[in-house]
């Protein structure tokens, strides 16, 4: 199998956020909230990004940030992958009202934008880590919910269930044997986008004030703290606004990959 | 137009229906908390007799059938309630936001539109071609980005660099047209570029999936000029799935105000509800909640009346 | 040109056809589609084209018109009136296109415009080209719809496509390519998609259209039957190439290439007709069944099959014959009826049904790659009957499918194989096995052979016939096509919407006095014979004059 050079990008990157995450005490210059330096310093040799509004090592603070946003976003991503395509594959095998109920109760919740609806919620929440992950997850489990379904109604009716059916198979055969194995991929890239959505959907909320909370901070947290200094030309808060496009973007691509490497299920048309 | 009048009529009630349904899940997203309003807004340190005083002023001791009958009643007078944190009317200070945030909303969907069904067209004349993969890598890009790093990359070097626009968008009523537009030049092409990419998608593959429609080919085979096998052939059959690709857009945009409202200090109503949400202002939360929920709803209404409108299998039933 | 003689209307040399794929996940590459094509065709003269899917006819056909369908690529020389339209420019083939060569597709349906009426498309070209007036164009095609005897020829125009059928729409489409007066016409497999009661009447249109009009056509279809009612001469093409070129009558009667000898003899498969037991291995009594609670789609429907025979079910789309099959296998249960399988009453739905019930009733798709599961092997697709209902494991599974792979002509190597990397008569025989492999009594078999190309189907036919002297196996045999019926059944039942029209053993219900549809069905098959059309035709004409 060959790797297209825009994926292999994308997994490098993507390879390197998350490792970047799980070892930042170690790969970090400096602790988190630790003092060092006056306020939005210059990038240095001792500060390769410079310091932030209070006088922290930018870079230090963007790793630890990154594994804030990352954490959340993986926790609000497996919360709503599985939650979603669970729901979703029960619906489309087991149909009749069952899915009737559960389709119409996501076609309400997906008619009111989703930042609309956290913000709403979250105004009388108290905003703390679990509860973020569960508005966040529990929201974008509908996305998910609508296309695993929709991915498992078109295998369910394909020849080969049938087959199964007429077999005499049961619903799990019929269900991890038959339907998963086809909707792997579509479902594989399907998370990385909802990641992806995470990620940005954070960041948003911290930006907005209403996601972390200091003295904790992620990136779109610590876009806010420095975005004062734009208007003087300190570009400090374009770093961790960068990182965030550079994380999703290189997931983007792996996704991307991985939806192009297998849409072609049903075969090339014939002609 | 039997039918076709039937079909219209069914999705507009089905619309209400909806916005109903909607109005009820706003006020029950603001219920769900374990404890009350009352004491979220005062905190764990208030006193039994604030907390006792604030429900009472909140109506809170009715039961919340009770509570959401009555909000609903108001609402439906063109009375949204007072505000919690200055306790002033809510209806009058959203009229003005309202009015910002779609006149920003509004110059958005001018530039974005328009430039949005070229792109497309253009990728669509050039598929495969270097054009094409061009316009799918940006929109790969684009839908990456958060508003605020495009809004800040705009502030950054057209604002503060160049000086070339303001960074903050401050309009007020007595401004011209003109300085009014120099004001959010910055916040609409954050909009734009925000849905150019999603939309140009989306119209490349609808005009894409005409294209390749058997009728299309028999219209080239008939000898018929470039031009009027699209305005005659394409055209008509287009209009449809385009009208869906804006409104879904537009509807896309709406919620993405609320971000460049903010990262823009716009006086809209996006940044009046991140405010109100960090105020712990429910009323205000719920109207505004309501609102934008309620444009979202209605954008996607639209799109589907056009869909029917123009199919013509309903138009000239058999 | 003075090398033309003075009655070539088109001369087309070295024709090659180059497409560029995009197939995903992998590089984008050229493949070559018709390779050192050269044909002639003299004014008012029929040439058909005929080869099974990929033999590049259509690419060819379209070339006559200098058009290529998405990245196809056409070189040599195409000429048309003492032209090479190919060096023309496109100026030049828009000029051409809808007034000196029109075109008629397979699918009418979908190639009117829906958005616009009839008539606004039918005229379109004639004004395009200035061939006439918008007055003239549209009474010339008010009197090709009556000539044509599509119903209301004054006002059909009118309507819009989705407002009239499709063996309608498929003579409108005639129309349109008429109406500019061309010099040439292509048909597309113009009658595929169609009943074969509705393609009888389509092919006499489009034959009296061309005798009356004299203009030329190019007539391009997978059925050498219907070729040769239309054509003058016949051209076999295969892989892209030419394989002979001969009169309609030479080719059907004295074929040179074995290829061609192959196509004609298809479906001349000899089976002797078996005589019914006195213990029916599945018994049909009184089933009714309708969809929801509302559309009935079968209607009082008895039938028997024995064993080790074929019982074979035919009708047009919409008789309720899948249906049928349906609710044999208990996908449907019915609203009435019963169904028994040897001596048991078999439940209606099922999920009621026994472990062994299921076994001895196996089904075989139309589709076969559709009814394979793509991320199995061969070997897993014949082996999970096998570990499902005899509880066969390792090596012994494995020697079994091994046979089973060898009962159905496919050799070693086979088992390890994903359905993608097999050809379409290669899945139809897995799916066989698959069948095979549950031991059944009785094994339902779906159109499926209708999918395939004539040779492909007859190879599958022979195959199926053998395992069911091997195996004593019975067949349901579900199909539109009666000379796969003539082939391999012991016994038919002919069904018309929802009801059985005709049921018994085979040499009776081929034989007359016929009822009204089953006549209507048996002579509209079109026969590999010179003149059969005609003779169709006029029939129906004294017997209606009789009646």
């Amino acid at each position: 199998m060959r790797l297209p050079l825009s994926a292999l990008i994308g997994l490098v990157l993507t390879a390197g956020f998350f490792l970047m995450a799980i070892f930042a005490p170690w790969v970090a210059p400096y602790g988190m909230a630790e003092i060092v330096g006056d306020v939005w310093e210059p990038p240095s040799a001792a500060h390769l990004l410079g310091t932030d509004n209070i006088g922290r090592d930018l870079l230090s603070r963007m790793i630890y940030g990154g594994r804030t946003t990352i954490v959340i976003a993986t926790l609000a991503t497996v919360l709503s992958f599985s939650l979603g395509s669970f729901m979703g594959l029960t619906a489309a095998v087991i149909g009749g009202w069952v899915d009737q109920v559960m389709s119409r109760f996501v076609d309400l919740i997906m008619s009111i934008p989703t930042l609309i609806f956290a913000l709403v919620v979250l105004s009388v929440m108290p905003v703390t880590l679990p509860v973020l992950i569960l508005v966040m997850g529990l929201l974008d489990s509908t996305r998910v919910y609508r296309l695993s379904r929709a991915v498992a109604v078109d295998i369910n009716v394909m020849d080969f269930v049938e087959a199964a059916k007429l077999r005499g198979e049961g619903r799990m055969w019929v269900i991890f044997r038959e339907i998963l194995p086809n909707a792997l991929s579509p479902l594989v890239a399907e998370m990385g986008l909802r990641f992806i959505f995470a990620v940005l959907f954070l960041s948003t909320l911290s930006f907005l004030g209403l996601g972390v909370q200091p003295p904790a901070s992620d990136w779109g947290g610590m876009v806010k703290e420095n975005k004062d200094g734009i208007v003087f030309g300190i570009g400090a808060a374009l770093w961790p606004a960068g990182a965030i496009s550079a994380l999703a973007i290189s997931v983007n691509l792996v996704a991307d990959w991985i939806l192009n490497r297998t849409s072609d299920l049903k075969g090339g048309r014939g002609g | 137009m039997g039918p076709i009048f039937k079909l219209v009529a069914q999705r507009i009630a089905l619309g209400l229906l909806l916005l109903l349904a909607v109005s009820v899940l706003i006020f029950v997203g603001t219920q769900i908390l374990p404890g009350d309003v009352a004491q979220s807004i005062l905190g764990q340190s208030a006193t039994p007799q604030a907390l006792a005083n604030l429900r009472e002023e909140l109506g809170l001791n009715d039961p919340a059938h009770v509570r959401y009958f009555r909000w609903l009643g108001g609402i439906l007078q063109g009375d949204l309630g007072t505000a919690l944190s200055n306790g002033q009317e809510i209806g009058p200070q959203i009229a003005r936001r309202l009015g910002n945030t779609l006149f920003l909303a509004f110059w958005a969907a001018v530039v974005a539109v328009p430039l949005a069904i070229l792109l497309g067209l253009l990728a669509v004349r050039y598929r495969n071609r270097w054009p094409d993969k061009l316009i799918s890598g940006i929109t790969l890009a684009s839908i990456s980005l958060p508003e605020f790093f495009i809004g800040y990359v705009l502030i950054y070097f057209f604002a503060v660099k160049l000086r070339w626009f303001p960074s903050v968008a401050t309009v007020y009523d007595s401004m011209s047209l003109l300085e009014k537009l120099n004001a959010i030049a910055l916040p609409v092409a954050v909009l734009t570029l925000v849905v150019l990419a999603h939309m140009m998608r989306m119209t490349r593959a609808a005009i894409l999936n005409v294209m390749q429609s058997a009728y299309i080919e028999t219209a080239e085979l008939k000898g018929l000029s470039a031009f009027n096998v699209i305005s005659r052939h394409a055209f008509p059959n287009a209009i449809s799935p385009i009208v869906n690709v804006v409104m879904i857009n537009l509807a896309y945009l709406v919620v993405g105000v609320v971000v460049v409202e903010v990262i823009f200090v716009y006086p809209g109503m996006g940044q009046y509800l991140v405010d109100h949400v960090a105020k712990r202002d429910v009323p205000v939360v719920q109207a505004t909640g309501l609102i934008f929920a309620g444009v979202y709803v209605g954008l996607n209404l639209v799109a589907d009346i056009v869909a029917i409108v123009s199919n013509p299998r309903l138009r000239h039933p058999k | 040109m003075a090398e033309e003689p003075a009655d070539t209307l088109l001369d087309i040399r070295n024709l090659r056809i180059e497409a560029t794929v995009y197939p995903p996940g992998e590089k984008a590459h050229d493949i070559v589609i018709v390779d050192d094509v050269s044909l002639t065709l003299e004014k008012g003269r029929v040439l058909g084209l005929i080869g099974e899917s990929g033999a590049g006819k259509s690419t060819i056909g379209l070339s006559a018109m200098g058009y290529g369908r998405g990245s196809i690529r056409l070189s040599g020389e195409v000429w048309l009136n003492g032209r090479d339209i190919l060096k023309g420019g496109v100026r030049e083939l828009r000029r051409l296109r809808g007034k000196e060569v029109t075109y008629v597709s397979q699918s009418a349906a979908a190639s009117f415009n829906p958005a616009k009426r009839l008539m606004e498309q039918i005229v379109e070209a004639g004004l395009e080209h200035g061939v006439g007036t918008r007055k003239e164009l549209e009474e010339r095609a008010v009197r090709l719809f009556g000539e044509l005897s599509l119903p209301d020829p004054e006002t059909i125009g009118r309507r819009y496509p989705h407002q009239v059928s499709g063996g309608q729409l498929q003579r409108a489409m005639t129309v349109m390519a008429l109406v500019p007066e061309p010099d040439l016409i292509i048909f597309d497999e113009p009658t595929t998609a169609l009943d074969v009661t509705t393609q009888i009447d389509v092919l006499a249109a489009i034959k009296k259209a061309i005798r009356t009009t004299g203009v030329a056509a190019m007539y391009i279809t997978h059925d050498l039957a219907v070729v040769a009612q239309v054509s003058d001469e016949i051209m076999v093409l295969r892989h892209g190439r030419k394989v002979e070129r001969n009169t309609a009558e030479n080719i059907i009667s004295n074929p040179q290439e074995d290829y061609t000898r192959a196509l004609v003899s298809v479906r001349s498969i000899e089976h002797e007709q078996k005589q019914p037991t006195a213990s029916p291995v599945l018994t049909v009594r009184g089933i009714s069944a309708a969809y929801g609670n509302k559309v009935q789609v079968l209607k009082d429907v008895s039938v028997e099959v024995h064993p080790g025979q074929t019982l074979a079910v035919v009708g047009e789309s919409g008789s309720g014959k899948s249906t049928l099959a349906r609710v044999i296998t208990g996908l449907l249960p019915p609203s009435d009826g019963e169904i028994a399988f040897g001596e048991r009453t078999l439940s209606r739905a099922l999920e009621d049904r026994s472990k062994e019930d299921l076994r001895e009733l196996q089904m075989i798709y139309q589709m076969a790659d559709v009814a394979m599961n793509p991320r199995q092997t061969v070997g897993t697709i014949i082996g999970r009957p096998l570990e499902f209902y005899f509880g066969l494991r390792g090596k012994k599974k494995r020697a079994r499918i091994q046979e089973l792979l060898d009962e159905i002509e496919m050799g070693e190597g086979f088992i390890d194989r994903y359905p993608a990397e097999l050809s379409g008569g290669q899945k139809q025989r897995v799916c066989i096995a698959r069948a095979l492999a549950a031991k059944p009594r009785l094994i339902i078999c779906d159109e499926v052979t209708s999918a395939l190309d004539p040779l492909v189907a007859d190879g599958i036919l022979k195959l199926l016939l053998r395992l069911q002297k091997a195996e004593d196996v019975a067949y349901l045999f579900i199909t539109h096509d009666l000379a796969t019926v003539k082939a391999i059944a012991d016994s038919i039942a002919v069904m018309y919407q929802g009801s059985l029209v005709r049921y018994g053993p085979k040499n009776k219900v081929l034989a007359p006095p016929f009822d009204d549809y089953t006549d209507l069905l048996l002579s509209s098959v079109p026969e590999m014979e010179i003149g059969w059309l005609e003779r169709v035709m006029a029939n129906r004409k004294m017997e209606s004059a009789g009646n």
